[in-house]
């Protein structure tokens, strides 16, 4: 059986590779998807905290992922119209163009 | 460390690494489902089974083919450019500063438990039971609020009504609606949706 440790680390990767795509990439679409990768990991280090716990009966990490998976999927959902209504307004989803907020 | 963890961890890793540094935003989408089916596999490893498939249905399933219909929506054919931003080296430092702390905190904090307790049995029985009874209320808000998302996905989607459209566009329509009697249907610079 693999050490908690171990899934720690791959979820501490996972995040990170997730964030520097969000901080780095010029399209909005994979930025995005950069903080999808960081939910997951988080959900990921749920997971193996539930089951490598003192009390893996109570389903509490069970419980949180569910809930986390059903509000990353409506945060997508918004995020991409949102990227669409850009696009339609800008004409590019490049996000270095859409600064038009900038001071 | 056995065989099966350690191929998953490379698959997933490997395909989200790809999926933040190819060029072609298909291939990015494509790489980026299979991060979400080898994290998936990774929650069956670890004994929570409906967790793994209802992320194989919600992210394999739905977020990639969104994600992927917005890729072509917003598809432009502008000449290529340099996929990531100006400021790419403060980006990759951030992401190796914080992959530095978690490691750390990880490598030094007390987890001495090295073999998992009994394996539990998280039927979906259990999981329906603690659904409707102790977590109703977060069940009803999250229903709740993926209407609210719905709803505002379609309204933050849809095409804007012409008349709000002339006023707040300015140059583009003004002049095709000064005429004596505004067009019936003006076209409306890129609303192929």
């Amino acid at each position: 059986m693999t050490p908690l440790p171990a899934y720690l680390l791959l979820s501490s990767l996972l995040f990170s590779i997730g964030l520097a795509g969000a901080l780095t990439r010029r399209n909005a679409i994979l930025v995005l998807l950069g903080i999808e990768l960081m939910l997951n990991a988080a959900n990921l280090n749920f997971i193996a905290f539930w089951r490598y716990g003192m009390e893996p009966e109570a389903i509490t990490g069970i419980m949180f992922v569910i809930f986390s998976i059903a509000v990353a999927a409506a945060e997508a959902a918004v995020g991409l119209a949102l990227i669409i209504s850009i696009y339609r307004h800008y004409k590019t989803v490049n996000l270095d163009k859409v600064d038009e907020l900038k001071g | 460390m056995n065989l099966t963890f350690a191929i998953l961890a490379a698959l997933t890793v490997v395909s989200a690494i790809a999926a933040m540094s190819l060029r072609n935003l298909v291939h990015c989408a494509l790489c980026v489902a299979v991060t979400f089916g080898g994290l998936a596999a990774l929650y069956l490893k670890l004994g929570a089974p409906f967790v793994g498939w209802a992320q194989v249905l919600i992210y394999v399933g739905a977020v990639a083919i969104l994600i992927v219909f917005a890729i072509l929506l917003t598809r432009s054919d502008a000449p290529a450019q340099p996929v990531v931003s100006k400021s790419w080296v403060a980006g990759i430092a951030v992401a190796l500063l914080v992959f530095g702390v978690l490691t750390r905190a990880v490598m030094t904090s007390e987890i001495t438990i090295q073999q998992p307790p009994a394996k539990p049995e998280p039927t979906v029985l259990k999981i329906g039971t603690e659904l409707m009874t102790r977590y109703v209320l977060p069940l009803e808000a999250t229903g709740l609020l993926l209407t609210a998302a719905t709803i505002g996905a379609v309204i933050i989607a849809l095409q804007e009504p012409v008349s709000k459209r002339k006023n707040v566009a300015g140059s583009s329509n003004t002049e095709q609606a000064g005429g004596a009697s505004p067009a019936p249907n003006p076209p409306i610079p890129g609303g192929h949706v």
